[in-house]
């Protein structure tokens, strides 16, 4: 696509470049970054959990620090800006586009990320990424609270303003001879969940400067105290962060439609099956976001009503596993790194899916509200299903980045260790849930069942990270080392590619890529 | 579209149809589960950094366990005074946040004597993992 490695040019000219390619590769590489520290965080905690008492973290102050660290890296800083990346390397060309609406917006864009890193990770807030009042008006210490609600800020304009230009991109600036139905439905992906965005942020935004005033004293909108709801707090937050789940976890289905037709070597089932589905899951991810209030004394009807909206979300995820897997049939299938990442991503989309209707299924929810079930269950989305996504896309596009090709055999090695380790990891957090574990604890008391699975998760967690290093290490070695790819078809499929690999960038000058 | 979609359509028929059964049939738990019986016993649960109170009707006071007896009905008017909280009795699937400023009913029957544990659910701080107290059912 570039070729960065080909042709190699000072890293500044990278880092002030505005061409959408540039961009794309930056948040590439800052979400990797982001992987990798978020990961090393959670390794910590898993290794905390292997057994009762202090293992490797001595305190619970630092422990409740780290998994909101953890939390809030994995979503804002890896899973929101690896999409971008990806929207950023292929929106413009499947739009057939020279470039993103405003180059300089989406520089911009990325540039409030790393300031925002930099006060999450320095001030380590201790709040869960939920920053749930009035813990977080009236305990929480500074001066990291207030760090996280600036870098969250920050996060938060960033994500509207990158949002704004993918809308603009899709819409205003494709080829006229483009009709909106015949768009690749990896930039449908990125016009509804930016729309998405752009509809359910602002909300956050508010409950963020209210949490703020709230913190310097100065207005009481969620704490009891003087007169305030906490609760008030909830709806804000989940109004923006329910929907923000399909934010992200709909780029990563975009992506797996991108990887699925293409290495069945069919074209997709049904692409306007796949556009009414993105298009039905934007409009119901708003009518679930209280379905994670059940247990703050909901009434009965409120708890109907956002049972409702959730199973309602259901039929159209299955919707796209129905396209995927009608795609794959008798599709001559071949299953290369990108293929096998995007397939165990489904499979385990389809288990987190199944698992949420349990959780919205109103008594029910009263077994698994906030206890490790929760946690598996969403960590199979955020991992399972988005991070295989965008790992997998990764995979893809590496070649066309590089010019060289990944070590094949390595990358099927990660695969099994990152889907294996996923199961054990996460399913098993399912059943501990079910046991009564809490989430966010920092210790547990001495029951058998807790010692055990907790060390077979802890095991999982082993796996995923032995993958992991795998995948550094084959990213790493390929960059230099790989073979170099045949860029008109890298991954030997026959047939012609969606877009052409040689979008050019000015900044390689004359006749480069 | 070139081709027929008829498999989709029966495919989301039965996906459809199974969640209007789990959504029926959770309403109708939810409805029966959801309100107490007119006898049981109230008791007035609060949570503070980092440890639980409960109060009797009779006024008695326990701080970090609760004595009930087996097969009787009772009602926890669940609260908090500092931030929030979640009373949990994982064994008999009781869940109700603990908010300042609102007073949140949840009700169960022991229908097993022993001891048992009640842990928060809601993160709460520095000391949540271990914001436990114990719950003794007895046998009369």
């Amino acid at each position: 696509m570039v070729l960065e490695l080909a042709r190699p040019r000072p890293i500044w000219q990278i880092m002030f470049s505005t061409h959408h390619t540039d961009v794309g590769l930056l948040y590439l590489v800052f979400s990797l970054l982001a992987m990798f520290v978020g990961g090393a965080m959670a390794i910590a905690l898993r290794v905390e959990l292997f057994a009762p008492g202090a293992q490797l973290i001595q305190d619970a102050m630092t422990y409740n620090r780290l998994f909101t660290a953890h939390g809030t890296t994995m979503i804002f800083l890896f899973l929101l800006p690896s999409a971008a990346a990806v929207g950023n390397y292929l929106v413009p060309i499947m739009v057939r586009y020279k470039d993103m609406a405003y180059p300089k917006l989406n520089a911009i864009a990325f540039w409030m990320i790393p300031p925002a890193a930099a006060l999450v990770w320095l001030g380590m807030a201790d709040f869960g990424w939920y920053a749930n009042p009035p813990y977080s008006v009236i305990s929480a210490p500074a001066p990291a609270a207030e760090m996280w609600i600036f870098g969250l800020k920050v996060l938060g304009v960033s994500s509207i303003l990158s949002s704004i230009n993918f809308v603009v991109t899709i819409l205003k600036c494709k080829h006229p001879d483009l009709s909106l139905g015949k768009v690749p439905l990896l930039a449908w992906s990125f016009l509804t969940s930016s729309i998405i965005v752009l509809a359910a942020m602002p909300t956050f935004a508010a409950a963020l400067l209210m949490l703020l005033t709230d913190r310097l004293g100065v207005s009481g909108f969620f704490n009891p105290a003087v007169g305030g709801d906490p609760i008030a707090y909830q709806h804000l937050f989940w109004f923006t962060f329910h929907p923000e789940v399909y934010v992200l976890v709909i780029p990563a289905i975009g992506m797996m439609y991108e990887i699925i037709p293409r290495f069945s070597r069919r074209p997709i089932f049904s692409h306007s099956s796949g556009v009414a589905a993105f298009i039905i899951l934007a409009l119901v991810s708003f009518a679930s976001w209280a379905h994670h209030m059940f247990a703050t004394g909901m009434s009965f009807t409120e708890k109907t009503v956002f049972m409702v909206g959730t199973l309602a979300a259901v039929p159209a995820s299955a919707m796209h596993v129905f396209n995927f897997l009608a795609t794959m049939w008798n599709g001559r299938i071949k299953f290369a790194t990108p293929m096998m990442f995007a397939v165990g991503g489904i499979a385990l989309f389809f288990a987190a899916g199944a698992g949420g209707v349990v959780n919205t299924a109103m008594p029910l929810d009263f077994i698994t509200h906030d206890s490790y079930w929760v946690v598996g269950h969403f960590h199979l989305f955020v991992f399972g299903t988005i991070a295989f996504g965008t790992i997998g896309f990764v995979y893809y596009l590496f070649p066309y980045i590089t010019g060289r090709m990944y070590n094949e055999k390595w990358g099927v090695v990660h695969f099994i260790l990152a889907f294996v380790g996923a199961c054990i990891t996460f399913f098993t957090q399912h059943i501990l849930g079910l046991f009564g574990m809490p989430r966010r604890i920092y210790d547990y008391p001495e029951i058998d069942a807790w010692i055990s699975m907790n060390q077979l998760v802890s095991v999982g967690a082993m796996i995923i990270l032995v993958g992991m290093v795998i995948f550094l290490g084959n990213m790493i070695y390929s960059m230099a080392k790989g073979k170099p790819a045949n860029l008109e078809d890298p991954f030997g499929l026959g047939g012609k590619y969606y877009y052409p690999f040689a979008q050019r960038n000015p900044q390689h000058g004359e006749g480069g890529y | 579209m070139a081709h027929s979609n008829w498999a989709e359509w029966i495919y989301l028929g039965v996906v459809t149809a199974l969640l209007i059964y789990v959504g029926a049939e959770a309403w109708n738990v939810e409805r029966i589960i959801d309100h107490a019986p007119a006898d049981a016993e109230i008791i007035i649960v609060t949570g503070q950094q980092w440890f639980w109170t409960f109060e009797h009707e009779d006024g008695t006071k326990e701080v970090g366990e609760l004595h009930l007896k087996k097969d009787h009905a009772y009602k926890f008017e669940v609260t908090s005074i500092d931030v929030n909280h979640d009373f949990n009795i994982p064994e008999f699937v009781v869940l109700m946040d603990a908010i300042p400023g609102r007073i949140n009913t949840v009700w169960f029957s022991p229908n097993e004597a022993g001891e048992f544990e009640i842990q928060c659910r809601e993160y709460c701080g520095l000391i949540h993992y271990n914001m436990r107290a114990k719950l003794y059912v007895e046998d009369v």
